[in-house]
C-alpha cells in the first residue's frame, strides 16, 4: 500500500503545466489513494463504485460515515471533481493548465488534511461538521 | 444612494476574539458600519458563545452559552438580528439556533440554566443571526457599495478565503443553498461579491473553504503551518496579492504561519493578509489606520500605497 509520504512525493513529482491531461488523471488517482489510506486505518474496504461519476466522492461518502469531521474534507474533493472536469472539457490549453494547477494545491490539501488527520483524529472538528449535535454527551444536567 | 434594506440596525456580537487577536476586525466593521450608516448596537454583557473548548466537554452548556447572548439582544434590548463578524461565533449561534429547535433536551439544558443565571430563558426564533458578510450585502448591497466607493480597489488581485466554519455543517444555516441570491455552502460567494463591487478583481481560488488546521495551531504546529502554507500558495498561483478574510482564527492562523512557513520550511510568500472589512472600509475611503491595517501582522501597506489606498 502506498504511504501518505509516497502520495506527497507523488503529487509535488506532476508537472501541471507539461500536460494538464495526464497531470489532472493523476491528481484524481492520488487523491482517491489518500481517501483510501484513511479507510484502511479504519478497517475498510474501498468502495470502486462512483458518486456523480467520480469514485472519489463516493470514497469521501464512505469516509465520512459517522464520522462528520471528515465533512472537512469535502468541498476539496468536489473542488478536485470540478477541476477534473474543466481540464477534461476545455480545449484551451490555458484553462487545462489553470484548472491542473488548482489541482495540485487540492491534491496537496487532501494529503496534507487526511496525513494529519491519521495523526490527530480532531483535525476537521474546530469545524464541527463535526461534532454531531449529540455525540459524547455527559450527562451533566 | 442605494436605500438600505434590512439590517440597518443590529445587535452587534463581537466575541472574545475581536477584543483581541483581531481587534483589527474589529476596529474595521465598526469603521465600515459607521461609515456606511449602518448602527452597531453592542450586545449587553454578552459571554463566550462556547467556542470549541466547551463544545467538546458538553456541547449543550455551548448551547446555552450561545443562547443567553441572544436572550441578551432580544429580550433585554429588543433586537431581532444579531450579527456575529467571527465565523466561530456565527456558527456557535446558529447551531444553538438548530439545536433549540430541534432537541428537546437542549430546550430542557438552555430553560434550567437561564434559569439558575436569573435571565430570560432564550426561545428558538426569536433573533436571526448574521455573519458580517450578510450584513453588508443585505443593508447596502453590491448596487450600494459601487455608489459609495471613494478609492476603487481596481488592480487588487483578491482571493476570498472563507474557512471552514462559515459554512459548515449545512443543516445549521438553512438560509443558504436557496437558490440565486442565496449564499452557497460549496462555493460560497458573498465576499467575492462585495469586494468585486469596490472594484477588486477576484481570483479564481480553490481553496475557499479549505481547513486552515485552526484548532491544532498549537498542538501540531507543523500540520496546520503546511495547510496554510498551501492555502497561501495556491492563492498566489492564482495571482493573488492579497487573501481576503472573514474569520479571526483563519486571520490569524494565516498570518502567523506564513512567517512559520518561511522560518521552518524555507517557504516565503509575500500575498497579504487582510480582513475584507478593512478592505470595503478602505474603497470608502477611510484610512489604513482607520481600518487598524497597523495591527495586522502581515505588512500590506506598501501594497496600499502601490494601490493609491493610502
Amino acid at each position: 500500500m502506498i504511504s501518505a509520504k509516497d502520495i506527497e512525493a507523488g503529487i509535488e513529482a506532476i508537472d501541471p503545466m507539461a500536460n494538464p491531461l495526464v497531470a489532472a488523471d493523476s491528481y484524481l488517482a492520488l487523491a482517491e489513494q489518500t481517501l483510501e489510506l484513511w479507510l484502511y486505518s479504519k478497517n475498510l474496504t474501498p468502495t470502486n463504485d462512483k458518486k456523480e461519476g467520480f469514485r472519489l466522492l463516493a470514497l469521501h461518502r464512505q469516509g465520512a460515515k459517522g464520522d462528520p469531521s471528515f465533512n472537512a474534507c469535502r468541498e476539496t474533493c468536489r473542488e478536485l471533481a470540478y477541476r477534473y472536469n474543466v481540464v477534461t472539457g476545455s480545449d484551451r490549453a490555458d484553462i487545462q493548465q489553470e484548472a491542473a494547477t488548482g489541482m495540485t494545491h487540492l491534491a496537496r490539501h487532501l494529503a496534507l488534511f487526511i496525513s494529519g488527520k491519521m495523526q490527530i483524529a480532531g483535525l476537521g472538528d474546530f469545524c464541527c461538521a463535526s461534532k454531531p449535535i449529540r455525540t459524547n454527551e455527559q450527562e451533566m444536567f | 444612494m442605494s436605500e438600505t434594506k434590512k439590517y440597518k440596525k443590529v445587535a452587534y456580537y463581537p466575541g472574545c476574539a475581536l477584543e483581541g487577536t483581531a481587534h483589527a476586525y474589529n476596529r474595521s466593521t465598526k469603521a465600515l458600519g459607521k461609515e456606511l450608516g449602518l448602527e452597531l448596537d453592542e450586545v449587553d454583557n454578552w459571554n463566550c458563545c462556547g467556542a470549541m473548548e466547551v463544545k467538546n466537554i458538553d456541547p449543550k452548556i455551548q448551547t446555552y452559552l450561545s443562547s443567553r447572548v441572544m436572550s441578551i439582544a432580544a429580550n433585554d434590548m429588543g433586537h431581532d438580528v444579531v450579527m456575529a463578524p467571527c465565523n466561530g461565533c456565527y456558527h456557535n449561534l446558529k447551531k444553538a439556533e438548530y439545536d433549540l429547535s430541534h432537541d428537546e433536551k437542549s430546550k430542557q439544558v438552555v430553560e434550567k440554566l437561564s434559569t439558575k443565571a436569573g435571565h430570560e430563558t432564550y426561545k428558538a426564533g426569536q433573533v436571526e443571526t448574521i455573519h458580517a458578510l450578510d450584513w453588508i450585502k443585505d443593508a447596502i448591497g453590491e448596487e450600494g457599495l459601487k455608489e459609495r466607493v471613494k478609492k476603487s480597489l481596481s488592480g487588487m488581485k483578491i482571493a476570498n478565503y472563507y474557512g471552514c466554519m462559515y459554512t459548515r455543517p449545512r443543516h445549521i444555516f438553512p438560509e443558504k443553498d436557496q437558490g440565486p441570491g442565496s449564499e452557497s455552502t460549496t462555493k460560497p460567494h458573498f465576499m467575492d461579491d462585495l469586494l468585486e463591487a469596490a472594484g477588486a478583481e477576484n481570483v479564481d481560488f480553490a481553496l475557499k473553504t479549505a481547513c486552515c488546521g485552526g484548532a491544532h495551531t498549537l498542538s501540531d504546529s507543523d500540520t496546520s503551518t503546511k495547510l496554510v502554507l498551501n492555502i497561501i500558495e495556491a492563492a498566489e498561483a492564482s495571482g493573488a496579492e492579497v487573501i481576503a478574510t472573514e474569520c479571526p482564527t483563519c486571520h490569524s492562523g494565516l498570518e502567523m504561519h506564513q512567517i512559520r512557513a518561511e522560518k521552518v520550511l524555507g517557504r516565503k510568500t509575500n500575498v497579504k493578509i487582510v480582513y475584507f472589512t478593512q478592505l470595503l472600509g478602505l474603497a470608502m475611503g477611510l484610512s489604513p489606520r482607520k481600518v487598524g491595517i497597523q495591527e495586522n501582522i502581515s505588512d500590506s501597506i506598501g501594497l496600499l500605497k502601490e494601490k493609491g489606498l493610502t
